[in-house]
């Protein structure tokens, strides 16, 4: 059960990153998370968007390089100590995290935490032994 | 197909005795009919009764470019004006053109040689060539013209650019061959995968490219995109356009047609003449042009020379292709560096294309190269630290390759400026 995000690659220079949210807008897309990161001439933006495979093909015509990979969409309590018990299991199992980066549910209230795993499967399993409820690519697309 | 078995594979002996008798024979036709060859003979206290056999040759004058620029535009003649048919033009975007004069035998052995070329290849009268080298001033296009009607191929005389219509034509009339230069070829490539043509189901056979610098492993890529072998061709305005030496069936270096386009390797510095295998630039003479003759014209090219057999049983000095250039060669740190190194170690790294551009910039009096690559999908990850490891393990390759150290940029895709010509490879901004 993972979520498909959408990495791009943006050089560091004005206007880019509309470029992106223009180019998708026009086409329906909406984005539900994003975060970016950067080195000192380029940046990797990454998005969680309500259709990844008509998001992917509008920004390849757009002339930008995209790709898709999976992450888990894990959804916990918004409570204090959540990411330091999240991190711990992590710790346990032997997870690697790559990046993460979270949002706020608003109907909800519960936070979302998007995380890219080098085996997204083994981490699948791990948070699924200890109770954790995984978004459904079907759900992230709607939160 | 071998075009002209006798001279294309005339015994070496027999060969080098034509190519004296020739000598002699154009070293008397310039010293009595050109004055600026007679001056440059007779400062050099050379007369033309010296000149008994080709190893004779070393003692000829040069001719450099900007000397033929200096004769513009009729100083090189060594025939009435009146027997001359054609006229073509380097593109003198760096000063006064070099001039090309034909008489009906130069036409004839421009013709002769490009049906050597093609021929080559395996192209004959069943062909349908698609011309896509400019036709005008530049020697490309006509030249192409004129060996496809030679060996009674279909040309389509289409010339450059219009990628759109090239298209059209490949599918429409069925071409089986296509000339133009390597970049545009690969730019046809592009826009073809673009509009969904699969190439694979194009008549399509074979590419004859040049008038630019290429690699072994852009061929690969256009073989690889276009479903065809791609030929290596080489000439010069200044000693007749293209048709001077070509690639056979092998692909592995250049057949010069030695038997009229004489070639030799120079130290550059020195202007001493360098065995088989030693790199060094380029010198031709042309050895039965009526027109313009050229004597021991520099080439500013660099590369080697080899007189191995080579299995298509042709007998003529091959040629590795150019390697650099003097003048386009680039002194980074006082160390030479050409294009084409770099090239190499691109496409090497894993799935970059070739869309690249060298910028050079000198900060605190301290020469700096930034190589910018373009993005693409296989060198792209959404883990910052895995592009960044591709990053630094090209730059690493750079050096290996280069000796000198350099920065890798990598940029948008399509954002490196391409034209449908020659690739602008070289942003040399030292004010020196
Ligand atoms: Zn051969």
């Amino acid at each position: 059960m993972n979520v498909q995000q959408i990495s791009v690659f943006l050089e560091n220079k004005a206007g880019r990153l509309s470029d992106v949210s223009a180019a998708l807008k026009d086409d329906g897309i909406n984005i539900r998370a994003l975060t970016i990161a950067e080195s000192a001439n380029y940046g990797v933006l990454r998005m969680i968007v309500n259709n990844p495979d008509v998001a992917v093909s509008v920004l390849k015509t757009a002339g930008f390089v995209v790709k898709k990979n999976p992450v888990l969409a894990v959804e916990v309590d918004d409570r204090e100590g959540i990411l330091h018990d999240i991190m711990n299991l992590c710790g346990t199992a032997g997870l690697n995290i790559e990046y993460m980066y979270s949002f706020i549910e608003q109907v909800s209230g519960k936070a979302i935490l998007f995380m890219r795993f080098e085996g997204t499967e083994a981490a699948e399993k791990v948070f699924a032994d200890n109770g954790f409820r995984l978004l459904s690519a079907e759900e992230a697309c709607l939160i | 197909m071998i075009w002209d078995k006798k001279h294309e594979t005339m015994p070496r002996g027999e060969l080098t005795g034509l190519q004296g008798q020739r000598l002699r024979a154009i070293a008397q036709k310039v010293y009595n009919r050109v004055p600026f060859y007679k001056s440059k003979f007779d400062a050099l206290g050379v007369k033309p009764a010296d000149i008994r056999s080709i190893a004779d040759i070393a003692a000829l004058p040069f001719t450099t470019k900007d000397e033929m620029r200096d004769v513009y535009p009729y100083g090189l003649l060594a025939c009435p004006l009146s027997d001359i048919i054609e006229i073509h033009t380097s593109s003198g975007t760096t000063g006064k053109p070099v001039v090309d004069a034909y008489t009906r035998a130069d036409i004839d052995l421009w013709g002769e040689s490009m049906a050597r070329t093609l021929s080559m290849g395996g192209a004959g009268k069943d062909d349908i060539l698609q011309n896509a080298y400019g036709y005008g001033l530049f020697t490309g296009g006509l030249g192409a013209h004129y060996g496809a009607q030679r060996i009674g191929a279909t040309c389509i005389p289409i010339s450059g650019g219009n990628t759109k219509r090239q298209l059209d034509f490949l599918r429409d009339f069925g071409s089986t061959a296509l000339t133009c230069t390597p970049s545009y070829s690969l730019y046809i490539a592009e826009a073809g995968r673009e509009e969904g043509i699969d190439f694979e189901k194009l008549p399509l056979k074979r590419g004859f490219f040049g008038a630019e610098p290429w690699s072994d492993n852009m061929r690969a890529e256009i073989e690889e995109k276009l479903k065809i072998k791609a030929y290596d061709i080489f000439g010069l305005t200044e000693i007749i356009g293209p048709g001077v030496a070509a690639e056979c069936e092998c692909q592995n270096l250049l057949h010069i047609f030695e038997d009229c386009f004489y070639p030799e390797i120079i130290n550059p510095d020195t202007g001493a003449v360098l065995p088989d295998g030693e790199k060094g630039e380029l010198v031709f003479t042309t050895l039965t042009k009526e027109g313009t003759p050229v004597i021991r014209y520099r080439t500013r090219d660099i590369t080697y020379l080899t007189r191995e057999p080579c299995p298509c049983g042709r007998t003529s000095v091959k040629m590795h292709r150019i390697l650099g250039r003097t003048d386009d060669m680039l002194i980074i740190r006082g160390v030479n560096v050409f294009p084409s190194q770099v090239e190499q170690v691109l496409i090497k790294a894993e799935g970059v294309e070739p869309h690249y551009q060298l910028i050079v910039d000198r900060r605190d009096n301290l020469d700096c190269l930034e190589v910018q690559v373009e993005m693409n999908e296989t060198l792209f990850s959404d883990e910052l630290k895995v592009i960044e490891h591709k990053e630094k393990e090209i730059e690493h390759q750079l050096k290996e390759a280069l000796l000198v150290h350099s920065r890798v940029k990598l940029v948008e895709p399509k954002s490196i400026a391409r034209s449908e010509g020659k690739a602008k490879r070289i942003v040399d901004k030292r004010n020196i």
